[in-house]
């Protein structure tokens, strides 16, 4: 929870939460905004040979701290890169298996981890029509693992999805094998209240932890859907190490 | 010709001038090749390579129905859609930048019903250029299987043949003009990118008619000794624009950098004033400078110099 007297904030707690699913060796593939800097986090805490894609094109960048880029395609996201290629075939080696993670921001979520980020309302007349899937799906569909990073909202959290961008769970069961996607899928959800992560069967979301200070009824509160939850565990708050690191970057 | 008309867009291939002649002509003469109704595939991504010296000349033509598709449009989409150019934004995402969320023009627009938003995710959109790239009608492809952007954008799945596997399969784009922007190119219309290749290869192959403008003219003899550097063929091409800062505000690898406080200055216009911001930004940067050389005295010598030395720098 963060607050006006919380010694971090609402960004730099979701940072931190992202930045310690991320183990050392892996290939992450990181959108601008959070999961960026979550993974330059991890590189410079626990993670030093963590590989980070970004979707452009670039494989392996070493961002400049006070240079974070705002665009994944610009040439702050590609310095010091080992490859620049093209992004057709930077998301073909998302499809060959290469990349362990991906990251995921939304608009909407649904109990199975799928995610809004094209409309809401009508597809054929939309009521707000937001920017798109981008490379979203694609992550979704493609990558070993996916993390589902957001503020914890009841707006974003809801039952049914007025369109369905990127595919998570789909539904209970077997449901995303079915679709024909026989690998990846989301694992966990970061969120400023709770991490979440998915049951085996349901495939529906229930909370794994809470962020410091939070209580569970707070989280039942600012989601839109029945969340199971037996006893989760807490989180730790974000270390002084993770914090100055993390402003080192800004 | 329905987009994954293979055998139409072989033919049209087949039928260009193959031969090695000097295709320079001005950004005026070359947004000729832009005719109503056509489907306009836009080089770069985001605010990286977009062609806009071009793009203004197409702009000033007052085109009407056009499509305009790009992997990630930036404001450029914004600009056509008010100039009443655009039926139907082919794309995966589209807005200004992160910092400055989804553009309220774009809302508009699409909300409105004046303008189709059709989206893809980015590697479907990317696949669909590939398979114009080589010819085929089709792509299969794991990505967006079970969600509604599959089927939302006309693609269809299949049982794989050999496996069985569930299989999406997405249809080949063949636009009836690119229009890229690149570092290099002698007169024939071979083309040298550095940095980001973003899609524009396979752009120049899937279309039907290619304008290229380039940083930098170069004689055949230059561009030839970095024979591995070329990435687009000059029998792809049809035209080619000497264009300096040919990008500018947007960023071109190595070159300059974006120049972010203008594409802010316009993003939080439209965030304040949304249709009518971008109707201030037309007849700023495209109705009233009557050449691109107007246009860019608009931002000045020391703001392109300062971009350049960021650029500079970035590369260091």
């Amino acid at each position: 929870m963060t607050g006006p007297a919380s010694p971090w904030t609402r960004d730099e707690l979701l940072a931190v939460s992202a930045s310690r699913l991320l183990r050392d060796g892996k290939v992450v593939f990181a959108g601008v905004g959070t999961p960026l800097v979550a993974s330059i986090l991890a590189r410079s805490t626990h993670a030093p040979e963590l590989t980070i894609v970004v979707e452009g094109g670039v494989v392996g960048p070493d961002v400049k701290a006070g240079q974070l880029p705002i665009s994944t395609n610009e040439m702050a996201a590609a310095r010091h890169a080992m490859m620049l290629t093209g992004i057709t075939d930077t998301f073909l080696l998302a499809q060959r298996g290469f990349f362990d993670y991906g990251f995921l921001g939304l608009a909407q979520v649904d109990p199975y981890g799928n995610i809004n980020s094209s409309l809401l309302g009508p597809r054929e007349r939309p009521k707000v029509r937001l920017p798109g899937s981008g490379g979203a799906s694609d992550i979704a569909s493609l990558c070993g693992e996916v993390f589902i990073v957001t503020v914890h909202e009841r707006r974003r959290f809801v039952e049914r999805l007025d369109f369905v961008t990127s595919p998570g769970h789909l539904g209970p069961g077997l449901a995303r094998r079915e679709a024909g996607l026989v690998f990846g899928g989301p694992s966990r959800v970061i969120t400023d209240l709770a991490e979440l992560d998915f049951h085996p069967e349901t495939r529906r979301m229930r909370v794994r932890a809470l962020q410091p200070g939070v209580s569970l009824a707070l989280v039942r509160e600012r989601t839109g859907f029945e969340l199971e939850a037996s006893r989760p565990g807490a989180l730790a708050p974000p270390t002084e190490a993770e914090l100055s690191a993390l402003r080192a970057l800004r | 010709m329905s987009p994954a008309d293979f055998v139409a867009a072989r033919r049209a291939a087949e039928q260009k001038d193959h031969s090695l002649r000097d295709k320079r002509v001005g950004a005026v003469e070359a947004a000729e090749l832009v005719r109503d109704g056509d489907h306009v595939a836009i080089g770069g991504c985001l605010y990286s390579r977009t062609p806009m010296a071009v793009l203004r000349e197409v702009l000033r033509r007052r085109p009407r129905g056009l499509t305009l598709s790009r992997s990630l449009m930036c404001y450029e989409g914004d600009l056509f859609m008010v100039a009443g150019a655009v039926e139907c934004v082919t794309t995966s995402w589209m807005g200004i930048g992160l910092p400055w969320g989804v553009s309220r023009t774009l809302r508009h627009c699409v909300e409105t019903g004046q303008v189709r938003f059709d989206e893809w995710s980015h590697l479907a959109l990317g696949l669909r250029y590939r398979a114009g790239a080589m010819g085929v009608p089709f792509l299969p492809t794991l990505t967006t299987l079970g969600s509604d952007l599959l089927e939302a954008g006309g693609a269809r799945t299949m049982d794989c043949p050999f496996t069985g596997e569930k299989l999406c399969l997405v249809p080949a784009l063949f636009p009836d003009v690119a229009v890229l922007h690149v570092h290099r190119a002698d007169r024939h219309g071979n083309a040298q990118i550095d940095g980001y290749p973003h899609m524009d290869a396979d752009l120049a192959r899937a279309a039907r008619v290619v304008i290229l403008s380039a940083e930098e003219i170069v004689g055949p003899d230059e561009l030839r000794r970095r024979g591995d550097a070329t990435s687009i063929p000059f029998f792809t091409v049809d035209a080619v624009v000497e264009a300096p800062f040919g990008s500018f505000p947007h960023e071109c690898f190595g070159r300059y950098h974006a120049d972010l406080d203008a594409i802010g200055e316009y993003g939080r216009a439209v965030a304040e004033r949304g249709v009518e911001a971008t109707d201030e930004f037309l007849e700023r940067w495209v109705w009233t400078p009557q050449t691109f050389a107007d246009y860019l005295a608009l931002f000045g010598g020391e703001r392109l110099d300062l971009q350049r030395r960021r650029a500079a720098e970035l590369l260091a």
